[in-house]
């Protein structure tokens, strides 16, 4: 391994009423991939704003290969050869990807942009990165997976690159663009790059990095050395606990529970012919890479897409769902997969965005009883653990997997009977994800009946009674958990010639 | 400590109003008297309700472009409606609030149903509220009753002054009063910060978005109206083809106020003092022997001056503070 280019250390931080960093540490050598791992508000984002000079540091020392340097503004670190890849995207939805990757640095005719160049240097950039996509395509039409690899592009694309931060890059992944991922990495590791690497993914931690910083409450804890190291030994330095998650081996469906939503031949620009049902307390899998669909299929179900065609009955009874007002109107509550655009008001409070579903529940007549509802969103704080210094704190200042943990409380005090989850655990930490199981269980347990898509395939094995697989907008598997495997998901996720497959008993 | 600091970024606004008064007071020609509090209180309050209805608007990330001809149009045809057409005062008085009501539902069908950009719609109702009136009337002026008329005499004692003390004031603050209950403390009010915050995201929480939008638009048409009623109050005289630019009245009002145009945040007691602002600032240099021209200069500077105000304190807000 090569020389400590990194050396941070004492760094200090604080945002009104939060002391995000103390005494935080890190290093990172050249040529290696240095993981770091804490909690949701850990202050592992914060430490690599710092680094890249978004935020100022309140006290601390920053020496980059042996140097001791001054960050003033983002431009500071990349002229240095820091570059990062944001936890939230940061790309310009109307321009196209071209344009966002060589924002500020465009090839120029005279005083004209040269389009064609640009489209030629992006073309020749996502191919050298294995990336199948349209320079010109508008971003604000790409899904989150996508928008994600334009990032990481836009960050590849400077040359002079000599430490790349990577937060939390693979939360909107599926597994084969990992692989990708991955495969860049070790490319850039063998250019002798340095690499932080920001992930919850517990098991990327042995495939990827060679050593592994643990933070907890904005403190350094420990750094360790990823070969010697049990991955339960870095749970246990996060949360302070051992967190075991057992695959489920059975359905927990009573047999003759009653069906509570079919869906019959869903059709839509992205989706052909979707068919399916759930029962009541039911968790139903969807599985599939990304752009199979299951997000587009949800989105016609919740009404915030209009279908081309098919019905969809609640209990029994056909519905006509034509806004997102219609499905809550029945019971149906969608939980988005991109927070920001989708799930929260980030500039409001906490409160606000968690009773908002439901203002009705904590007004009296035409007004609302702040104290009321400041009580329940406390209620949901205290349960799911969310990390905030006041339930008047704006969402925008919380840390990604602790807006995420806004968006499930937000739907658990709609109370809807049927709830989908569209990636419900992106981006939160190993202990409240198993919080987050649990919770999901327990409101299946109570007659709740639950979708969850998920593209990691440990989760949705440990938590599903059944599992959809879908590819290319039509559904090319169902499996009962009690047959369920990695490798038989996988088969169909990528089955992109059959029709509807049955395995299911 | 970190509570009154931010108390104290929140009293700036407040601050400047008390320093503007007290400097024109100093340097002004016969600025400190009652009389002058008076006019300023007058002058404020029809400029007062376009901000209030703009301030729901600008909050949910649209804008109102036609509140200056709604007010002179509802206006014009209450007045119409009573001298020509003979209709008592007070029919006259619900018609004029009604069509202020009206042309706020038409803005919000275009904004919310049928998704025109709010700038462009309410640009079109702008230049229709202007031709209606003009047509209904067939472009005569039209006067409301004076305080010495035997018919309606009430009018300008009931809005605008009563023995010398200043009614329409107490409209004003019962108005404010119902408008920051509306907007802080309703179910209504939530949704229209939810919305200005995030559309998509309020809409897929299940609620009505254009439903609610419409009721904005309708919300600040009724504003408008009762602008119309306290415009006719204080000039008496109305003038078909005019109203336009008294729009920016209201707008920058609630500007100056900290209203973000950028939608999601924003609040009525700014807005009440954004409006009092532009007031106090006008009188005041008046009373400086300063003119039209430069009154309007002044108050241009001021909305720069209090929007640069605004991001800084937004940005000392979110800045690290060491602890
Ligand atoms: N701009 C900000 N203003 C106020 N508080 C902030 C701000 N940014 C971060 N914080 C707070 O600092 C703490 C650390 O946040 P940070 O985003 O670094 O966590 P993280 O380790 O990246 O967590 P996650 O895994 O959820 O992304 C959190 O308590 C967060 O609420
Ligand atoms: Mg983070």
């Amino acid at each position: 391994m090569g020389d400590v280019i990194l050396k941070m250390t004492g760094i200090e931080k604080s945002f009104p009423g939060v002391h995000a960093l103390s005494q935080a540490q890190l290093e990172v050598r050249a040529g290696e991939v240095m993981a770091l791992v804490g909690e949701n508000g850990a202050g592992k984002s914060t430490l690599m704003k710092v680094l890249t000079g978004i935020y100022p540091k309140d006290d601390g020392k920053i020496e980059f290969f042996g140097k001791e340097i001054e960050l003033r503004s983002p431009k500071d670190a990349q002229d240095l050869g820091i570059c990062i890849v944001h936890q939230e995207l940061n790309l310009m939805q109307h321009l196209t990807v071209a344009e966002n990757i060589f924002i500020g640095r465009e090839p120029v005719i005279g005083p004209f942009v040269n389009q064609r160049e640009q489209n030629r240097m992006t073309t020749e950039l996502l191919e050298s990165l294995n990336i199948d996509l349209n320079p010109k395509r508008v971003v604000k039409t790409l899904s989150v997976a996508k928008q994600q690899m334009v990032e990481i592009a836009k960050a590849l694309s400077f040359n002079n690159t000599k430490l790349l931060i990577f937060d939390e890059p693979s939360a909107v992944l599926t597994d084969t663009e990992i692989d990708d991922l991955f495969r860049f990495i070790n490319q850039l590791k063998a250019d002798g790059l340095g690499i932080i690497y920001i992930s919850h993914r517990m098991d990327e931690l042995k495939r990827i990095s060679d050593r592994i910083t643990v933070m907890r409450d904005g403190q350094y804890v420990d750094t360790l050395v990823t070969a010697n190291t049990d991955i339960d030994e870095v749970v246990r330095l996060m949360v302070g606990r051992v967190i075991y998650e057992e695959p489920r081996t059975h359905s927990m469906v009573a047999p003759d529970a009653p069906t509570v939503l079919e869906v019959e031949h869903l059709n839509s620009l992205d989706v052909k012919d979707v068919s399916f049902h759930l029962k009541k307390g039911e968790i139903l899998g969807f599985a599939g890479l990304v752009g199979a669909g299951r997000t587009e299929t949800m989105r016609l179900i919740c009404g915030a897409d209009p279908k081309d065609s098919g019905t969809i009955r609640v209990n029994g009874k056909e519905v006509r769902i034509k806004t997102p007002e219609d499905a809550v109107r029945n019971g149906i509550g969608y939980l988005s997969e991109d927070r920001k655009r989708y799930g929260l008001c980030i500039g409001r409070s906490i409160t606000e965005n968690t009773v908002l579903t439901d203002l009705g529940k904590v007004s009296k007549g035409l007004f609302v009883n702040d104290r009321k509802a400041d009580r329940i969103s406390q209620d949901y704080i205290d349960k799911i653990k969310t990390k905030t210094p006041s339930t008047r704190t704006l969402v925008r200042s919380l840390s990604g997997g602790n807006q995420q943990k806004i968006v499930i409380s937000k739907w658990l005090f709609k109370n809807c009977d049927i709830l989908i989850f569209d990636e419900p655990t992106r981006g939160i930490d190993v202990g409240a994800k198993s919080e987050i199981y649990h919770l999901m269980t327990e409101l299946a347990k109570e007659g709740k009946s639950i979708i969850m898509i998920s593209s990691e395939l440990p989760e949705l094995l440990r938590l599903s009674d059944r599992i959809m697989v879908m590819c290319e907008g039509k559904v090319t598997g169902e499996l009962d958990i009690a047959e369920a495997s990695q490798e038989g998901i996988m088969r169909f996720a990528t089955d992109r010639n059959v029709g509807v497959s049955k395995n299911a008993g | 400590m970190l509570g009154k600091k931010i108390n104290l970024q929140k009293l700036l606004a407040p601050v400047v109003l008390v320093i503007l008064y007290v400097l024109f007071s100093i340097i002004g020609n016969g600025f400190f008297t009652t009389d002058t509090l008076k006019t300023i209180l007058e002058s404020s309050y029809y400029i007062g309700f376009m901000a209030f209805g703009v301030t729901f608007i600008i909050i949910t990330g649209g804008i109102d472009l036609s509140l200056g001809t709604v007010m002179m149009c509802s206006a014009l045809l209450g007045a119409y409606s009573f001298k020509v057409a003979g209709w008592p005062l007070a029919l006259s008085l619900v018609l004029t609030v009604a069509v202020g009501v009206m042309f706020g539902l038409v803005n919000g069908v275009f904004v919310a149903k049928l998704k025109l950009p709010p700038f462009i719609s309410t640009l079109g109702t702008m230049m229709m509220a202007q031709g209606v009136g003009s047509i209904i009337t067939k472009v005569q002026s039209q006067t409301w009753p004076t305080s010495t008329d035997p018919l309606g005499g009430w009018f300008k004692k009931v809005f605008i002054r009563y023995n010398g003390m200043p009614v329409g004031a107490f409209w004003l603050a019962a108005f404010f009063i119902i408008a920051v209950l509306i907007l802080h403390k309703s179910k209504f009010g939530r949704y229209v910060f939810a919305i200005g915050s995030n559309e998509e995201a309020a809409r897929l929480s299940g609620i009505n978005v254009e439903k609610w939008k419409i009721m904005v638009y309708a919300l600040s048409g009724f504003f408008v109206g009762m602008a119309g009623i306290f415009y006719a109050a204080a000039y008496t005289t109305i003038t078909p083809g005019t109203g336009n630019g008294q729009e920016m009245n209201g707008i920058t009002g609630a500007v100056i106020g900290g209203v973000s145009m950028a939608g999601g945040s924003g609040s009525m007691v700014g807005t009440l003092i954004g409006v009092f602002i532009m007031s106090v600032l006008k009188n005041g240099l008046a009373s400086c022997g300063l003119q039209a021209p430069w009154q309007t200069f002044f108050t241009g500077l001021v909305v720069v001056l209090a929007v640069l105000l605004d991001n800084y304190r937004t940005r000392a807000a979110n800045r690290v503070r060491k602890s």
